[in-house]
């Protein structure tokens, strides 16, 4: 099971946190919220549980996140200088950069080009995850729960029993013309 | 010491190349023994749930590679759970195919006439529905409506899916909780069993190697049911033969790490992969358009909005399988299904100025998912696939406890290929945007590289020693007894969905192995009927075996 302890209010949840926020961003939780930059209406990644899921050993990525952390905050700070920008020191500096500056950097470390790419993708994997699919809960539950990405994708609910059917699922009628070479059982001659 | 335990035949990977191989084995009177690294899962087992840890993990596979990932099944059945049971022929004219080589490369003996018998025995065993319209999802409608407006053809694709069970939940990559899909776990493998074969989950198979009577040893750890990163001291087992079929991105690798005992391999050995041409591209629809255009309508007032409706794929375009085309310009575009969990972080947005897949716009995107449609595109790559030194075990670094992990595949694009991806690209673009039905971009390529649930060609059958790892009858060039019958074998790509063409050339290797096995000493024979005891795909085949079983 996912640990589901509250995110304890430090520095690696809170770099972490603006980092899911930056791959599936959303609206500001409370008016100081620093993490969740407030690009977007609605509950982004961290709502909908990225740091839950980022936590939880089955990802394969919980023992590497004080490191995610600590990396991240440095690529902000030397990214910072060489765009001439001067961040809040009372926060994270992954936190302190401006919504776009965090894109443009989330941009460079998963472009095909860097040397750490295949890392920063596992990372915004995880935290889309969290948000298209709530990997960290029960898929029913979650509904039930009004996660934030199942309910802005519109992800129909089960049925009372708990499985999904769709019994009305075809418009009915033909609808092309089939291609003149098929066989007597549907196949490409 | 303890004795080391033996069997006849010795089948590794219990997917289409291992059920059906293992199923005639031990019906013809082998003792019949399957490793199988995945779990045993059946549909009281199966899960609707997107949660780590449910069925939708513990069977599916995702192994990272460099410039291509490979998504599989991992559970005794293999691609068969987890797959979406289409089942089309591949065309007559991939057969012939070339590739790079300027010569046809599948052997001589087998064309689209020759394995026709072979499709047939499959068909006999695995129940593949002709779908109709009325089995056709919306999403499939759509597509084959768009497809008529731009004057083109559409087929429904035909499925071994029950469609008196179907409920259209689309769960179908956790495995069918109504045995709707007609897996393996429903024909083949339940033949084998009830001739005797025995079926060993958890058990991942790493070398073989040879024994000074000719019998290969095969060595296997035990995984964790629960952890798969986990991993215990196995055993070993002797075999007269060995059947390897743990799928195209599996079988090279055990080969691979078997060399240092077994002696040289064919060069063809990790080579020449093919990801099936795949490549996926996403429409988000216009909904009143589609209305408009398509006229189309369903319940409650809407035109389409059914993402989520559905059993994967049920419609394709095929007017570019012509075989008067040239080579590298010919490809399938069929509507799919994709769930969420994987099937939304690689989808693009339109006209990016930012980034194109993560971001407030892909956030957007999101929202109109139920407008989505999916075209997946299988077009002929140029086999370019190599795989370079097997990792310590099995063939992935295993990242999270299921699913997720790193390979050693390297897959650069030919020139070919790019231009073929790009020529189906825009034609979707011009099917689904003519008229302002839709906005169409393509799956990137820049996250995990090409992707392929279609892995093939990585030990391939053929003629010629340079090209191909195995003769025209699946045994391993140099290692008599060492079979290799899963997608590896299939030479090149297909041009459609190819668990159809694994299945018949599993069928089809079946007379060699028995030959190889009497020559062991195996009292075994050829001929067995369907799993259910049907005869006619048996009496189709007959003119064709005592070639195949020739010396
Ligand atoms: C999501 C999805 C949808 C698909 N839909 C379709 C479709 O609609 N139509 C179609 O034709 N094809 C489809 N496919 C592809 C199809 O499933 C495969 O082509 C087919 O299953 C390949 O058969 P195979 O025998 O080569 O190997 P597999 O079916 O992959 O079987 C290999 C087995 O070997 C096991 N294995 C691997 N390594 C080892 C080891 N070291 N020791 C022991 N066991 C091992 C694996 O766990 C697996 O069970 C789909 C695939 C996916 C992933």
């Amino acid at each position: 099971m996912p640990p589901g302890t509250p995110a304890e209010d430090s520095i690696r949840t809170i770099t972490l946190e603006a980092f899911a926020d930056t791959i599936i961003p959303g609206e500001k939780r409370h008016p100081g919220d620093r993490a969740v930059a407030g690009a977007a209406a609605g509950g982004g990644a961290v709502q909908a549980g990225a740091i839950e899921l980022l936590q939880w050993n089955a990802t394969g990525v919980s023992e590497g996140l004080d490191d995610y952390a600590r990396l991240l905050n440095e690529h902000a700070s030397a990214y910072a200088d060489e765009a001439g920008l001067v961040l809040d020191a009372s926060v994270p500096p992954f936190v302190a950069l401006p919504f776009e500056h965090r894109t443009a950097l989330v941009a460079r470390l998963t472009a095909p080009d860097h040397p750490e790419k295949p890392f920063w993708i596992l990372l915004a994997l995880f935290s889309n995850m969290a948000y298209d699919s709530a990997a960290h809960m029960h898929t029913a539950e979650a509904i039930a729960a009004g996660h934030p990405g199942l309910r802005a994708m519109g992800i129909a609910a089960p049925g009372a029993d708990g499985l999904w059917r769709f019994p009305a699922f075809s418009y009915g009628r033909p609808l092309a013309r089939l291609h003149p070479d098929t066989t007597p059982s549907g196949s490409p001659a | 010491m303890t004795s080391t335990e033996r069997t006849d035949v010795l089948v590794v990977g219990s997917g289409f190349g291992g059920a059906i191989t293992a199923y005639h084995l031990a019906a013809g009177g082998a003792k019949v023994e399957i490793l199988e690294r995945g779990p045993w899962l059946t549909a009281k087992d199966f899960e609707q749930d997107f949660m780590l840890g449910s069925s939708y993990t513990r069977i599916f596979d995702f192994t990272v590679g460099e410039g291509m990932s490979i998504l599989g099944g991992n559970c005794v059945g293999g691609g068969s759970v987890v797959y979406f049971a289409a089942m089309p022929r591949a065309p007559r004219f991939v057969f012939e195919r070339q590739g790079g080589l300027g010569r046809r490369v599948w052997p001589a003996s087998v064309s689209r006439d020759t394995l026709d018998p072979w499709y047939d025995r499959v068909a006999e065993s695995i129940p593949i529905t002709k779908q109709d319209w009325d089995d056709v999802t919306y999403a499939g409608g759509l597509w084959a409506a768009a497809c008529d407006h731009s004057g083109r053809t559409a087929n429904p694709v035909p499925a071994a899916v029950d469609r008196n069970r179907c409920t259209n939940c689309n769960w179908m990559m956790a495995g069918c909780k109504f045995d709707a899909k007609q897996s393996l776990l429903l024909n083949y493998l339940p033949a084998a069993l009830a001739h005797g074969a025995r079926i060993r989950p958890l058990h991942e198979v790493q070398r073989i190697e040879r024994n000074h009577d000719g019998s290969y040893r095969v060595h296997y750890d035990l995984i964790d049911e629960e952890d798969y990163r986990i991993r215990s001291a196995g055993g070993a087992i002797d075999a007269k033969i060995v059947v390897l079929a743990a799928g195209a991105g599996a079988t090279p690798v055990i080969l691979q790490r078997s060399e240092a005992a077994l002696g040289r391999m064919p060069h063809g050995v990790g080579r020449y992969f093919s990801g099936n041409g795949e490549r996926l591209n996403t429409a988000v629809l216009n909904e009143d358009r589609v209305r408009e255009v398509l006229g189309l309508t369903r319940e409650g007032g809407l035109a389409y909005a059914a993402n989520q409706i559905g059993k994967g794929p049920t419609v394709a375009n095929w007017d570019r399988l012509d075989g008067s085309l040239p080579e590298f310009t010919r490809y399938s575009l069929e509507q799919l299904y994709f769930p969420p969990g994987l099937g939304t972080i690689l989808a693009q947005v339109a006209d990016a100025v930012g980034p194109s897949w993560f971001g407030v716009r892909k956030k957007e995107m999101l929202s109109r998912w139920q407008s989505w449609l999916i075209i997946f595109q299988m077009i002929e790559d140029a086999n370019e696939g190599v795989f370079g030194p097997p990792p310590a075990a099995g063939n992935a670094d295993r990242i999270s406890q299921q699913m997720l992990g790193v390979g050693r595949l390297r897959y650069d694009p030919a020139e070919t290929t790019l231009r073929a991806w790009a020529m189906a690209d825009a034609e979707v673009k011009e099917i689904l945007e003519r008229d302002g039905l839709a906005e169409v971009t393509a799956w990137t390529n820049d996250v995990v590289g090409a992707y392929t649930v279609h892995p093939l060609s990585s030990c391939r059958i053929g003629d010629d020693p340079a090209t191909s790892a195995l003769d025209d009858r699946n045994e391993l060039r140099g290692h008599p007894g060492i079979f290799v019958t899963d997608g590896s074998a299939v030479p090149t790509a297909l041009t459609v969905n190819p668990a159809m063409t694994i299945a018949a050339l599993a069928e089809r290797a079946v007379p060699g192995i028995v030959r190889a096995a009497r020559e062991r000493g195996v009292e075994v024979t050829y001929g067995a009927p369907a799993p259910d005891g049907a005869t006619s795909g048996r009496r189709g085949v007959a003119e064709l075996v005592p070639t195949l079983m020739r010396k």
